[in-house]
């Protein structure tokens, strides 16, 4: 039963873990000894990502309205960079979900990334698992897909939605850049603005391309149109354990893949036989993509991606 | 371990310069800061201090209405058994009421002439000395 | 203006005066600083020769008071036919205690009447909201029915006296209110005279009342100008602002790039419904800040009459001369005033106000000297009254128009405040417009940049404020006697609501207020139902809460 004391006991160990003054198991316990239980076997998590200013916060606040009145109770972690000079952050995710402030049933926590030595994304992964103890029913994750950091806190949910804007300049090119093998929903929100229609067109075109079935939704999230179509489009995955663990290995192997690759370049553009192609290429005897064709040979496999 | 605060403006009044001033500034002193907007009600404020576990509560007000807004935060902290939590202010405050906010538990409140550093050096002395010990009590805490 | 035989002559004994006078005083004592700058921001250089001015034309650039470009003055004659209006704002507890404020001023030889609100009726909640608990009355005067609106201009007469209300979002509500009160007090409409500000494009940006988000509150307020354009000859429905921009830390270029940015979306809106910007472009006015970096304010107020006098012309082709014609209300700088040694302010006022009447300002509030302490005190009123009263008697400016019109440094600054206006204006225009720039924040943002960098520059010292980080003493306040807060007024406010709620009949006002909500769904203009509701004594917040289902409650997305 989530109650005012569950929000205070929840806070409470979500800070002791971010600090990581105490592990998360030792967090889940005391939870448990203060009377609180988890709503079922396990909470639905869904991510929400998405470059700044695409409206995620006005998107959550539309879905909790929505999962509210299915009678789910909801928590949100709301994460936001922190300066990676100063270490400190100004965290103002909640100033657009506020209007459920007076609702017991929704909790809003909004943290730092903390970029600087990697501090956050388990103590985010935490915060999610400790939110399911306290028993809420869904959990929204809500982050600003453009660091790694983010996108592994984002391959924890069950379901994945990748919210843009139409006319971002390059928005759908953003997008491709990691985002494609976590989403499992793609929203273009603003919908009412020019583009919107070309924008979701693209996506489609990329979607199709990459041969997996992601619905390309539209919303309004100001007065929102098209949110009671994305919750239905989430219903698919809430519950669906087994795609959220065979994501995440996804993501990993894809990223680590992507490492390898990159460290391998890297070694062979300084090693005297990339020294070799420089050459060729200053003395005018080779051109521009003959040389990028050549060092990619030595390099082994294709020379082109499909 | 980063202090977090909120800042936040009761009421209707929505000059915010100084709140936004401050929240920068905080930030580029390494705080977390939780700017919760304009047009707060006691309600939001105390709601986004529990969920956020801050360490201090940071109250704007220049509409004169603070011997109504704080009095409303105090009790409301009471009930939700966070009184831990340290409340400061400033703003358009007049000096005559500063001994009453005092009494309420208010622990500090800052006049507008008050620098950033100030204002910086308050609050780590505030959290400091009335602040919860995180440590202490997560340890304590334990089964 | 010089030749440029003249010109390099001239450049070469600059030259000499540096080598010969200026270095070798320098050497023995150094200027204070290595720059100066203005408190907007702009570069304030050593001196000002006619070398800075070589691209400027007199006709072309100056011309003549009352004339294109109007750089000099609106009218022909300025002060020497009368002085400015002489307008110190009032409001506090109900309707009875400010309309004894309005009679004190008015026989203390003010000229004009200027309303200030409570932030409930300014915010469009009623009195017994829940929302306005410890608000009522406090920050301004509450109004929440046409019946308070009787009370609060009683024995007025508002034929001959002009009346200003500073409110925004539910402005066209008390715009409504105020007709009613003319009308069955039997006044001419014709005759009537005035401003609401109702400029809620800055609100966005600055000052932060709001209700509904900006494209129906765009449509609210282009209702009240081309209701105001058919009806009411001497009206002025807007008052475009810029005083709350500067007041939340903006620079000067910003303060006029904002505001008369929104006055073109303003244009632009009411020219789409069919207007013809001659019909109504007269009646808008303006309202800028005079703050204390003396120099600056001058030459931005006719850096704003000559950027708006081109924009009507040149972006909307009017062709009457008083759609170009630039005329604002101002007020002195509230950031300005100190709480520490407050009698300071009373110099600080008087500086700004012969600011504003240097820039040829038409109507004009003086702070009170306990400006950072409360809202003002009758005996605070009288000195800031005074002293635009001396302006106006014993300085001898209103003698001549535009006295600082060829000063190197004004004429330079004048330019420079014009040119950063129209680099704003492209860059606004490359992103969409003016309420595309608010939903994008692209103004919130450079204000908050701007208000941080000026805050960083007088953390470090280059800007002073005399008796606080100068001069600074430590000893007491001196006793004033400042406003006392009527605690019984929020109260008698809340009597006085339940009367008007059991005087009236119910059934006509939610009469009225479906035929407003039926309206509001279409394009038509709202004022007429409007009307109807305030005469029927809907309240104001019964108003605003009818149309939220339609129009929607804005959150702002703030930026840092």
């Amino acid at each position: 039963m989530i109650s005012q004391r569950v929000h205070r006991d929840l806070a409470r160990a979500i800070s002791a873990v971010e600090n990581r003054i105490v592990p998360l198991s030792a967090a889940r316990a005391t939870l448990a000894a203060q009377g609180h239980r988890p709503a079922a076997a396990r909470a639905d998590v869904i991510g929400i990502t998405g470059p700044p200013g695409a409206g995620k916060s006005t998107l959550a606040d539309q879905m909790i309205e929505g999962l509210r009145a299915a009678g789910e109770t909801v928590a949100v972690i709301a994460v936001d960079p922190s300066s990676p000079f100063t270490h400190g952050a100004v965290l103002g995710d909640r100033v657009r979900m506020q209007r459920h402030a007076g609702d017991v049933g929704v909790f809003i926590r909004s943290m730092a990334s903390r970029e600087a030595g990697g501090g956050l994304a388990p103590a985010t992964r935490d915060a999610v698992r400790l939110a399911e103890a306290a028993g809420f029913d869904v959990i929204l994750v809500e982050t600003v897909g453009v660091g790694q950091v983010e996108l592994e806190v984002v391959a924890v949910a069950d379901c994945i939605i990748v919210v843009t804007v139409p006319a971002l300049g390059d928005s759908v090119q953003t997008i491709k850049a990691g985002l494609t093998e976590i989403a499992d929903i793609f929203v273009v929100n603003m919908a009412d603005r020019p583009g919107a229609n070309r924008t979701a067109v693209e996506l489609k075109h990329m979607v199709h391309e990459g041969r997996r079935d992601i619905p390309v939704l539209q919303t309004i999230a100001q007065d929102g149109t098209g949110v009671a179509e994305l919750l239905a489009a989430i219903a698919v995955y809430r519950g669906a354990e087994a795609a959220n663990t065979g994501r995440a290995v996804r993501f990993e192997v894809m990223r680590r893949a992507r490492d390898r690759a990159a460290l391998a370049a890297a070694a062979l553009l300084d090693s005297p036989e990339g020294a070799g192609v420089f050459a060729q290429l200053s003395a005018h005897q080779i051109g521009r993509n003959d040389a990028v064709d050549t060092l990619l040979a030595m390099l082994g496999g294709p020379v082109h991606a499909h | 371990m980063p202090i977090k605060v909120p800042v936040t403006k009761p009421g209707l009044d929505g000059h915010d310069r100084g709140a936004k001033i401050v929240a920068r500034a905080l930030r580029d002193a390494g705080m977390e800061v939780v700017y919760t907007g304009l047009h707060q009600t006691p309600e939001m404020i105390v709601t986004a201090a529990v969920q956020e576990d801050v360490d201090v509560i940071g109250v704007s007000i220049l509409s004169g209405a603070h011997m109504t807004i704080f009095p409303k935060i105090m009790n409301l902290l009471r009930e939700r058994e966070v009184d831990d939590i340290v409340v400061i202010g400033g703003g358009v405050i007049q000096e005559a009421d500063v001994p009453k906010l005092q009494a309420l538990g208010v622990r500090e409140i800052f006049n507008a002439e008050a620098t950033t550093q100030q204002l910086i050096d308050g609050i780590e002395r505030v959290v400091a000395e009335f602040g919860r010990d995180r440590t202490r009590r997560a340890a304590a805490s334990l089964p | 203006m010089q030749t440029p035989e003249k010109t390099r002559s001239l450049a070469e004994e600059q030259e000499r005066w540096e080598q010969l006078t200026l270095l070798p005083f320098t050497e023995r004592r150094p200027e204070s600083r290595a720059t100066f700058r203005t408190q907007g921001g702009l570069p304030l250089e050593r001196l000002y020769t006619p070398e800075h001015l070589s691209e400027l034309d007199y006709v072309r650039d100056l011309g003549f008071p009352g004339a294109f470009p109007y750089t000099r003055g609106p009218y022909p004659t300025m002060y020497r036919a009368q002085p400015w209006t002489m307008r110190q704002i009032a409001g506090f507890g109900t309707a009875d205690d400010t309309n004894g404020r309005f009679r004190y001023l008015i026989a203390q030889g003010q000229t004009g009447i200027s309303t200030d609100f409570d932030m409930p009726t300014l915010m469009g909640y009623d009195s017994d909201d829940a929302r306005s608990e410890g608000e009522v009355g406090r920050e301004g005067v509450a109004v929440d029915s046409v019946d308070d609106m009787h009370d609060l201009y009683r024995d007025i007469d508002l034929e001959q006296i002009s009346v200003s209300m500073t409110i925004n979002p539910s402005a066209w509500i008390l715009f409504a209110m105020y007709l009613v009160v003319a009308q069955e007090r039997g006044f001419d409409r014709r005759k009537l005279s005035g401003t609401i500000q109702n400029d809620i494009i800055k609100e966005y940006v600055a000052q932060k009342e709001w209700v509904y988000p900006p494209r129906p509150a765009m449509r609210i307020v282009r209702d009240t100008i081309t209701y105001s354009a058919q009806h009411l000859p001497r009206y002025n429905p807007v008052n475009v602002s810029g005083y709350h921009t500067r007041e939340a830390g903006s620079t000067a270029i910003q303060e006029v790039a904002f505001t008369l940015a929104a006055g073109i979306a303003y244009v632009e809106e009411v020219v789409k419904a069919g207007l013809d910007v001659d019909d109504f472009a007269p009646r808008l006015s303006f309202f800028f800040v005079s703050q204390i970096d003396f120099l600056e304010e001058v030459a931005k107020f006719r850096a704003a009459r000559r950027v708006w006098a081109r924009v009507m012309k040149e972006r909307f082709g009017a062709r009457k001369a008083e759609s170009m014609r630039l005329r604002f209300h101002c007020q002195t700088a509230g950031v300005s005033c100190t709480a520490r040694e407050p009698l300071n302010n009373i110099a600080r006022t008087a500086i700004e106000a012969l600011a504003a009447v240097l820039g040829g300002a038409q109507s004009l509030h003086t702070n009170g000297y306990d400006e950072a302490l409360s809202i003002p005190s009758e005996a605070a009123m009288k000195i800031a009254l005074r002293t635009q009263q001396i302006v106006a008697d014993e300085t001898g400016v209103v003698g001549t128009i535009d006295p600082l019109g060829g000063s190197y440094a004004i004429e330079r600054l004048t330019s420079e405040i014009e040119h950063g206006c129209f680099d704003y204006f492209a860059e606004i225009d490359k992103r969409g417009g003016v309420i595309a720039c608010i939903e994008d924040n692209f103004f919130q943002l450079e204000l908050a940049d701007a208000a941080y960098e000026l805050h960083r520059r007088k953390e470090a010292g280059e800007r002073q404020v005399v008796g606080v980080t100068k001069y600074r003493d430590d000893s007491p306040n001196p006793a004033l006697d400042l406003h006392h807060v009527d605690e019984a007024a929020s109260q008698r406010q809340l009597d006085r609501l339940k009367k008007t709620k059991a005087n009236r009949d119910d059934g006509a006002v939610r009469a009225t207020l479906d035929e407003l909500v039926r309206v509001a769904k279409t394009d038509d203009n709202i004022m007429s139902a409007t009307l109807a509701a305030v005469k029927a004594r809907a309240t104001g917040g019964e108003i605003v809460n009818a149309l939220r289902p339609i129009f929607g409650t804005y959150v702002e997305k703030p930026v840092f």
